[in-house]
């Protein structure tokens, strides 16, 4: 073809440009989220399915299975509930977490490293905000769409006790956007996979502990401070409260919680990528 | 002349101790095709990055398009194509698709990027490969596609970084044969280089970078006027023997210049310089009259060769 029908570069200069992006923000955040999806095409899907399947193993060993021998337990409000309808909205909160952080962690950081994808991004005319805020949201939305397979199932199970359970999938979101927006505002400093490891090291203890399979209750009071400034701990209460229908004030709380991480999660990722690509 | 697309004066760039950019001044006009010829760790990509509004300055002023790129980052970077030294494609992404997204960064809509990828899938030669992974794409391919995607939002500045480098010759001349149609559409490039021969064939006017300084600055032609002369005789007597050799050749030529392997004879005349030194008594093992080029500059200016 002739170079003529080419999308012809401007050539002349006699206008300066008018200013009017922001430096941090293009208002673009739809361009990140849509290659994101379209990225997704070529993902491994079983390798996404694993991570969704881990805590419905744990419901259906734990909850139905060890639940036959442990009959009900008393929630933080004192109200008797079967054993797998106490841990299964625990188990609700961590299939947030776990899509949430196993994309803003293992995902972000060969974004980061090795594809160069951010770099590329940032060669454009979008804003590291955008950036930070469309692969957040793209975290966000693996977690989400575990924590809404698992609903399922719990509802399928008949472990969702008041209709407070509807509350549950707002609730999952903030958990995800919580969990994303620190993941990879984490992520964003690291410079080796093995500090990947370390978060998954840090992940099964949180997960275990975080009144996930019985009540705070049974630690001394120091380790429940631990536990209580914990994010999962915040997430497990205020999903718990919901889906058995015992409403508390607390609940302020812990979606505070959540508003704080998201923000510092945010503000963290935007400056570092800032620093990493335009510096 | 029309008002500069690019100003930089005195601009430098440090990181700690370590001066990359030393305070050069350069103009671009508008449609012009500028170049930065320098060995590897001049300071060229340095000064691409801090042109495309992804590196701050330590120090100088810096326009792009009649702005500071310290305040207006994504204004200037949406009027900018950039194809980096190494590529960044998104390997996630299909061939099509890759212009598809990036087009999107900017902001454009959906039709009007549609349109243009396929144009340039066109222009990039691509246009069968189009479904491909990138993964698939030879390394020519893939520094097309990288172009294609850096003209999708029509730049008014086209920044190559080492356009060619790692690139098989035929790769190159089909680079090449593109980026002059660029060049005759009147778009403004700006690039750098090591080879000689990219410079002289792509550049109206050129900066001689070293060190993070400018050496000299010129078209190919009068660079290779000012700094050399215009045939170069190049003998070769042997590694041992080269020294001695040069030692009896003193007074053939303009000037010598003796490398490890060969030594170059710069003078009007090469077959004469040629004739005198069979005329001494010496026997090169092999000879060679060539026409300057803009190595012989680099080596004058600095006297070492480009590619180390």
């Amino acid at each position: 073809m002739s170079a003529a029908s080419l999308p012809a570069a401007a050539t002349t200069a006699e206008v300066a440009l008018q200013p009017r992006r922001s430096a941090l923000y293009a208002g673009n955040t739809g361009a990140v989220i849509h290659r994101g999806l379209l990225a997704t095409r070529s993902t491994n899907y079983l390798v996404v399915l694993s991570g969704f399947f881990e805590p419905v193993f744990y419901l259906l060993s734990l909850g139905i299975g060890f639940g036959a021998l442990v009959g009900t337990v008393q929630t933080s409000t004192g109200q008797e509930v079967p054993y797998a309808a106490f841990i299964a909205p625990a188990l609700l909160a961590v299939s947030a977490m776990n899509g949430a952080v196993y994309d803003s962690t293992w995902n972000v950081f060969f974004k980061l490293n090795y594809s160069k994808l951010y770099q590329g991004m940032l060669t454009t005319s979008l804003g590291p905000l955008d950036v930070a805020l469309g692969e957040i949201f793209l975290a966000l939305l693996r977690g989400a769409m575990y924590a809404l397979g698992f609903m399922v199932i719990m509802q399928a199970f008949g472990l969702n006790l008041a209709w407070t359970a509807l509350l549950a999938l707002p609730a999952v979101l903030l958990i995800a956007f919580g969990f994303a927006s620190l993941g990879m505002a984490i992520t964003s400093y690291m410079k080796t996979f093995q500090q990947i490891e370390w978060v998954t090291f840090i992940m099964l203890p949180m997960f275990l502990f975080s009144a996930t399979f019985y009540q705070i209750t049974v630690y001394p009071e120091a380790i429940q401070w631990v536990i209580q400034a914990l994010p999962l701990w915040h997430g497990v209460e205020l999903v718990r409260g919901l889906t058995t229908g015992a409403l508390s004030p607390m609940m302020f709380v812990h979606v505070g919680y959540y508003l704080v991480m998201i923000a510092i999660g945010v503000v963290f990722t935007t400056s570092r990528l800032r620093a990493l690509f335009l510096k | 002349m029309s008002t500069p697309v690019i100003t930089a004066s005195a601009l430098t760039k440090t990181y700690g101790d370590f001066t990359a950019v030393d305070g050069i001044d350069f103009e671009v006009a508008p449609g012009e095709s500028f170049g930065l010829l320098g060995p590897n760790g001049a300071g060229k990509s340095t000064t691409m990055r801090m042109v495309g509004a992804v590196s701050t300055r330590t120090s100088g002023s810096l326009s792009i398009l009649g702005l500071d790129p310290n305040n207006h980052g994504p204004d200037i970077r949406s009027q900018l194509g950039v194809v980096p030294q190494q590529d960044n494609l998104d390997q996630e992404l299909r061939v099509r698709d890759n212009l598809l997204v990036y087009g999107r960064y900017f902001g454009l809509p959906r039709a009007v990027v549609a349109e243009r990828a396929d144009a340039l899938l066109e222009f990039a030669q691509l246009t069968d490969r189009k479904k491909a992974k990138v993964d698939d794409l030879s390394g020519g391919m893939k520094r097309r596609l990288t172009i294609a995607r850096a003209l999708i939002n029509e730049p008014r500045i086209l920044l190559l970084d080492e356009p060619t480098t790692g690139l098989d010759p035929q790769a190159r001349h089909i680079l090449w044969d593109r980026l002059f149609r660029l060049k005759e559409q009147g778009t403004t490039l700006v690039l750098t280089t090591h080879y000689m021969d990219e410079a002289e064939q792509l550049c109206d006017r050129l900066v001689v970078v070293d060190k993070g300084r400018i050496m000299a600055e010129g078209s190919p032609a009068s660079l290779i006027r000012e700094y050399s002369s215009r045939e170069v005789l190049e003998v070769r007597f042997g590694s041992d023997k080269n020294a001695e050799a040069a030692e009896r050749m003193a007074g053939v030529g303009e000037r010598l210049e003796v490398l490890p392997d060969r030594i170059l004879v710069y003078s009007e005349n090469g077959e004469a310089a040629l004739e005198a030194v069979t005329h001494l008594g010496l026997e090169p093992i092999t000879s060679l009259v060539r026409r300057s080029s803009l190595e012989d500059v680099f080596l004058r200016l600095t006297g070492r060769s480009l590619i180390e």
